[in-house]
Formats: C-alpha cells, sequence, structure tokens
C-alpha cells in the first residue's frame, strides 16, 4: 500500500478543497469540506483500492491522514 | 418459477405533501450546494409529515390509493401488517387504528412490526407465511414511517437523507401478480447502537433537550434524536449486502444474469452505486429511485417496485431481486416474479 498514492486517492475525494493542501499531515476531519459523506467515500476508497476496511473508529482516532494510513496499513 | 403460494398483486404509496428541498437545505447549511446534495445523496426533495400527521395517517393514505387504484374492495382484507419504528402511540399497536380508519372487517388480524430499512422484505415473510399457512388470502402490508420527526434540526447529515412515506402493498392466495420466491434473513444486534434513537422508550426516557453535541462529521445529535455511524454502517453494508445477493440467488436456484432488476433498499445514491459495482449488476439492471423523496426506510422497495412497472423496467415474466438493509443490523431478500 502506497502512501503517496493513498494519499492521492483520499484527496481525490473532495471536491471544493485543493488537492496540494492536502499532506499527510493534514487534520482530515477540520477540513471544512469534510463530511459523513466524503466520510463514506474514503471508506468506499480503501474498500475498491486496497480491499481495506476503515471503521469508525479508525476515522474518529486518526488526527491526520498519515495516521490514518499507518492504522490501516498495517492490517 | 415458484408455487405461486403468495403473490404480490397490487401496490400504492403516499407522500406527505411538506417539503424539504436542497435548496431549502442549503439555506439553513450555506455551506452545501444544491448540486453537491444532488450529487452526493441523489436527493433533490424529501417529503415531511405535518406537525399533526403521524404513520397512522400516511398508512390511511397509502392503503385508500390502493384500493382505488386498483378497485379492491377493503372487505377481501383479513390480515394487516404495519411496519413502522415511529408508531402512533407506544399502545395500541398503530395497526389497529389503521384498521379502524380503512374499515377492515372486525374478522380481520392486525398487528405492527418493529424493523426499519429490511421491513417491507420481514412483512413479505410474514405475509406469505399467513397465506401458506392458510390462515389468511389477502394480507394487507403497510410500510409507514416519520422518521424526519426523529431528526435534529440541525442534523444536516440526515436530515439531508430521510423522507416520509407510507406504501401499501395487497398480498394474495389468488395467484394475481408476483410471486414470492424464497426468502433470506439475517440479524446482526451488535450493530443496534450504530442507527438508534436511544431516549424515549423504556430504557431511557427522553431527557430534557439539552446538551446537544456534534459527532466527528459536524453532525449534531443527542439522544433524543436519531444517531447514524454512517461509517459503521456503510461498512455493516459493505459486508452484508454482496453475500445477502448470493445468498438469495442460491435459495432460488438462479443466476445473477437472470436477474432483470434488482431494487435495493434505497439508502443513498452514493452507497447504492458503489455496492452496485462491487456487486457487478449492470447499471439499466439496477433500479434507483429516491430522487424526488429521499430514504423512506421500510417503504423504499415498494415505492421502486411500484415505480419500476410504471417505468416499464419491470414487465411481465421479470425476475426482480429485492434486498432490505439496515437498523438493528438487520437484512433480508428475495425474488419476484412477475
Amino acid at each position: 500500500m502506497d502512501k503517496d498514492a493513498f494519499l492521492k486517492s483520499f484527496a481525490d475525494q473532495f471536491d471544493d478543497t485543493d488537492p496540494a493542501s492536502i499532506t499527510l499531515d493534514t487534520k482530515f476531519k477540520e477540513l471544512e469540506e469534510w463530511s459523513s459523506m466524503v466520510a463514506l467515500m474514503i471508506i468506499a476508497m480503501a474498500d475498491e483500492n486496497y480491499n481495506k476496511k476503515i471503521t469508525g473508529a479508525d476515522l474518529r482516532e486518526s488526527g491526520t491522514i498519515g495516521q490514518l494510513y499507518e492504522r490501516i496499513s498495517s492490517r | 418459477m415458484p408455487v405461486d403460494i403468495a403473490t404480490i398483486s397490487a401496490v400504492a404509496y403516499y407522500f406527505p405533501s411538506g417539503e424539504l428541498t436542497n435548496e431549502h437545505l442549503n439555506v439553513e447549511f450555506p455551506e452545501w450546494s444544491v448540486e453537491k446534495i444532488m450529487a452526493k445523496v441523489g436527493v433533490s426533495n424529501r417529503r415531511i409529515a405535518a406537525q399533526d400527521e403521524f404513520a397512522s395517517d400516511l398508512a390511511v393514505k397509502a392503503a385508500q390509493k390502493l384500493f382505488a387504484d386498483n378497485n379492491v374492495d377493503p372487505v377481501i382484507i383479513d390480515y394487516l401488517i404495519v411496519c413502522t419504528q415511529s408508531p402512533d402511540y407506544f399502545l395500541p399497536a398503530t395497526a389497529c387504528i389503521v384498521h379502524q380508519q380503512l374499515h377492515l372487517p372486525a374478522k380481520a388480524g392486525a398487528i405492527d412490526i418493529n424493523q426499519g430499512c429490511s421491513g417491507f422484505v420481514y412483512g413479505l415473510g410474514l405475509a406469505k407465511g399467513m397465506i401458506a399457512a392458510g390462515d389468511a388470502t389477502n394480507v394487507l402490508l403497510i410500510t409507514a414511517d416519520t422518521y424526519s420527526k426523529f431528526l435534529h434540526p440541525l442534523d444536516k447529515g440526515n436530515r439531508s437523507i430521510f423522507g416520509d412515506a407510507a406504501a401499501a402493498t395487497l398480498v394474495s392466495s389468488n395467484g394475481a401478480g408476483a410471486a414470492v420466491g424464497k426468502m433470506i434473513f439475517g440479524t446482526d444486534g451488535s450493530g443496534a447502537s450504530n442507527l438508534i434513537v436511544k431516549n424515549g422508550a423504556m430504557r431511557s426516557p427522553k431527557s430534557a433537550d439539552v446538551d446537544l453535541h456534534t459527532d466527528e462529521n459536524g453532525n449534531f445529535y443527542n439522544d433524543n434524536y436519531l444517531f447514524m455511524n454512517g461509517a459503521e454502517v456503510f461498512n455493516f453494508t459493505l459486508e452484508s449486502v454482496p453475500s445477502l445477493v448470493r445468498q438469495i440467488l442460491e435459495k432460488n436456484n438462479l443466476m445473477q444474469d437472470e436477474i432483470d432488476v434488482f431494487i435495493f433498499h434505497q439508502a443513498n445514491k452514493f452507497m447504492l452505486e458503489y455496492l452496485r459495482k462491487k456487486i457487478k449488476i449492470p447499471v439499466e439492471k439496477f433500479f434507483i429511485w429516491m430522487e424526488t423523496c429521499g430514504n423512506t426506510v421500510s417503504s423504499t422497495i415498494p415505492i421502486a417496485i411500484y415505480q419500476a412497472i410504471k417505468n416499464n423496467n419491470i414487465k411481465k415474466g421479470h425476475k426482480v431481486l429485492i434486498a432490505g438493509f439496515g437498523v438493528g443490523y438487520s437484512w433480508g431478500g428475495t425474488v419476484l416474479y412477475f
């Protein structure tokens, strides 16, 4: 599971946020565009691209995109 | 073809007159554009029950429409099932109130069942069982919910999804209409807390409406209102629905490509599209109808069946796979042979 590819796929789920402003250190739940619907899109992206499950707890307990990546890539 | 033990001989539905459009939502939540709500949720308008309009009111209207449109004499109904999670009262059963309002025969049984997004399938299973047992000949199954009354005004996520409605379905022993195939059911109560209205019943009475809090996605709620952990519910559907579809096909001895139309519980457009791709259902066989009414819980499947027949997506001879899944967690499905 490639970190940069994950970051790009993560950023692709946003319509109104500049992808260049989204980094592994971004606190994603603080993004203005973050919503329950974006959360579903991130879960679908991880399922489709990596066959990985992102749980509600993963989203709740990860601050940054990098932390979310570490949680799910080790599985 | 299965033996025509029980058939769906008529379907009708009713929407309350109140509306909640994307334009209304955009005024309250400017960060969500009209187009964006439509693109993601697949809904442009939801129908909302009035303050003094409840599940029994919607149920009666849906049944009256079924009787009028199909020239059905209410005297033939010998059993009434009302599926609701927003009943008029704790007791009596909403079905008894509906029975009285519809002037159904005194010899007809009437009972409520409490089930949500899988409720139509469960009601259909019970209706089929009553008929198979020889204890009923014409079962009126009504799904009716007013989830809007469970939603906090600031809960933009759920307000963008749910609408109120009732649907009436006549399940008969006379062989007319679509035969109901073998059914699959399933339950996982470990998901109970992920989609719940916690307060208001015995275990947890309604509290003073203070301490409003926000979930990590910016939706406001407290335990007096509906709470949905969207991430967990979505994961549940990703795990359960593909296997539900497989089981329905196996139990009915059908291959996936023998199904003409797939009708899933209309949860939201994004989730439906993702499930469709995951299960590899061609887009032209996958019927979605929720744009003007939203997710109406147990009524989504009968409403979609009605529209698919009207739009000529369902024709005589078609095999239609229906699948309900959600709150509980609970799931179920079958094949309808038109």
